[in-house]
């Protein structure tokens, strides 16, 4: 699956949309959903929490494993997604749309977040 | 690639199914299979498992789960290690070096035995086929194989029979799941109906020579077919356009392991180690004390009729299964606590979640005085939470027959 155009990327697998009002969607990469398989639970962080770009924020369980999931921005949570958590298998049906995780109210964005091109090129040299 | 290791979201805790303990000690690139090709043309994720590059999945794990248990699941099972013995004290070395009584197996038929160290730890767990009078076949695990083949080498000393690697001779390739024998049948001159559960022998599958074999790890009917590697791609393609239409697909390590873990079937490595006797897993049934041959003398003799002891009156410790109340998934090492006090129970030793409950499920180790099935106010400390877990009787999971 490709990266879509508007998105950018962090080297941690996350996908970040561009704000509306200050306020972005995150989720994880089709890259990184194909790497972990089924994905069977999904910790999110909470509504009104705050996070730091690149420290964890909630954790993706898989058949085979459990991994970190990392806040590629800092700021508030504004939303989190309760589709995702009813029904994780989204995270791989449709890992750039249904499958998004949270909304967060940006504060502060770290510098190396990568386009596309740019992250397509890093994923698939990983 | 595996999951965990090229790819930071995925930055596993977990050891996987690559971990050291399954990861054969020598270096260098993996050993490829027969069927390598054939994995990467159906785009496979590959893993180094046991030093073999083996197919982990080739879409959804889930999903080959599912049609193992509903209709049928062509695993690449190569990797496992086959030895021969042959010669006409064979049943005696074998019943020598292993806990089974082999020389008392009909040709034709199979057993599931182990083999121990003169402590009664677990070498491996194997499959042995009496494939004739004075001939057998040794089935080792992967990481084992090499372990075995030694034991067995050394132990064969004074005995009228040859123990050779065969590990190099085969390919193995199962078919498992309801619609198995119904996909076998069309390709096989092998009377397919009189193939008992645990049996195995000679025919053709789609005109290739094969070891034909009721045997599987999933809790399905099924079997496990031991073909030239040669002819390999041969016989996974003709399985494959047999069983597409009634809903085979190919399916990879992942799937199996979850398919064994509700069968309530042990993995070596997780559930059987050199620190655990048979008697310790719940499976002290397969050592035979009764056997004659040899005086009845065979290695690991005492120190296992001590265990048997242990097991019956004082057990430390149980094999159970458990299954979550919540969502999140117990893995191997995490330990079992009591809920009341949160003092350590036991240890997970393998854990998924299960797609034929919907839930979690672990197989553990539990202190005796906690591992009761429906004992209440067990958990699972699951990185520092405490959840709660339902103790029950293993398997998970039963096929009805």
């Amino acid at each position: 699956m490709s990266n879509p155009e508007q998105l950018r990327y962090s080297k941690e697998h996350e996908w970040l949309s561009a704000a509306e009002d200050g306020v972005s969607t995150v989720g994880i990469t089709a890259h990184a959903a194909d790497a972990l398989g089924d994905v069977v639970f999904v910790q999110l962080p909470e509504a009104g929490e705050s996070v730091t770009a690149g420290e964890p924020c909630g954790e993706l369980e898989s058949t085979k494993s459990v991994s970190d999931l990392y806040a590629p921005v800092s700021g508030e949570i504004t939303e989190i997604n309760q589709d995702v958590v009813d029904d994780p298998a989204l995270v791989n049906s449709a890992p750039f749309e249904g499958g998004w995780l949270f909304k967060v109210r940006i504060s502060d964005e770290p510098e190396g977040l990568l386009s596309a091109e740019e992250y397509t090129a890093f994923a698939s040299g990983s | 690639m595996t999951d965990g290791e090229d790819i930071r979201v995925t930055e596993s805790r977990e050891p996987d199914m690559s971990d050291t303990s399954e990861t054969a000690a020598a270096g260098g690139s993996p050993r490829t299979t027969a069927l390598d090709a054939t994995h990467r043309a159906l785009g496979a994720t590959m893993t180094d498992f046991a030093g073999w590059d083996m197919p982990l999945r080739y879409g959804s794990e889930r999903d080959e789960h599912v049609a193992v248990r509903t209709r049928a699941g062509l695993f690449d099972l190569s990797h496992m290690g086959e030895i021969t013995v042959e010669g006409p004290q064979a049943g005696e070395l074998l019943d020598y070096a292993l806990v089974g009584n082999l020389s008392a197996l009909k040709t034709g038929r199979a057993r599931y035995t182990m083999i121990c160290d003169g402590q009664g730890g677990i070498l491996d767990d194997l499959i042995v086929y009496r494939t004739g009078e004075q001939r057998y076949m040794v089935v080792a695990n992967a990481a084992n194989a090499q372990v075995v083949l030694d034991a067995l080498h050394e132990r064969g000393t004074g005995f009228d029979a040859t123990v050779r690697d065969d590990r190099d001779a085969y390919a193995l390739i199962a078919v498992q799941g309801p619609e198995a024998a119904g996909i076998l049948k069309a390709l096989t001159d092998a009377d397919l109906d009189g193939l008992k559960y645990y049996a195995g022998l000679p025919g053709t599958v789609a005109g290739r020579e094969a070891l034909i074999a009721r045997t599987g790890y999933t809790g399905e009917d099924g079997f496990e077919l031991f073909v030239s590697p040669a002819d390999a791609v041969a016989v996974w393609e003709a399985l494959t356009e047999a069983g597409t239409p009634v809903g085979l697909v190919p399916c990879g390590l992942s799937c199996r392991d979850t398919l064994r873990l509700e069968a309530g079937m042990p993995l070596y490595g997780h559930e059987l180690s050199t620190r655990t006797t048979p008697f310790d897993a719940g499976l002290g049934r397969i050592v035979k004390f009764e056997k004659t041959t040899n005086d009845g003398s065979f290695v690991g003799r005492e120190p296992l009729e001590a265990a048997a002891a242990r097991a019956e009156e004082a057990p430390p410790r149980k094999l159970v299964g458990l299954i979550a109340e919540g969502r999140r998934v117990p893995r191997a090492g995490y330990a079992v606590v009591s809920a009341a006090d949160g003092s350590v129970i036991g240890e997970v030793t393998s854990g998924a979640p299960s797609p034929t409950l919907g839930k979690p499920i672990a197989i553990a180790y539990v202190d005796a005085a906690h591992a009761e099935p429906g004992t209440e106010g067990v958990a699972v400390d699951i990185r520092g939470k405490h959840e709660p877990y339902e103790v029950v009787a293993l398997p998970f999971y039963k096929r009805q027959r």
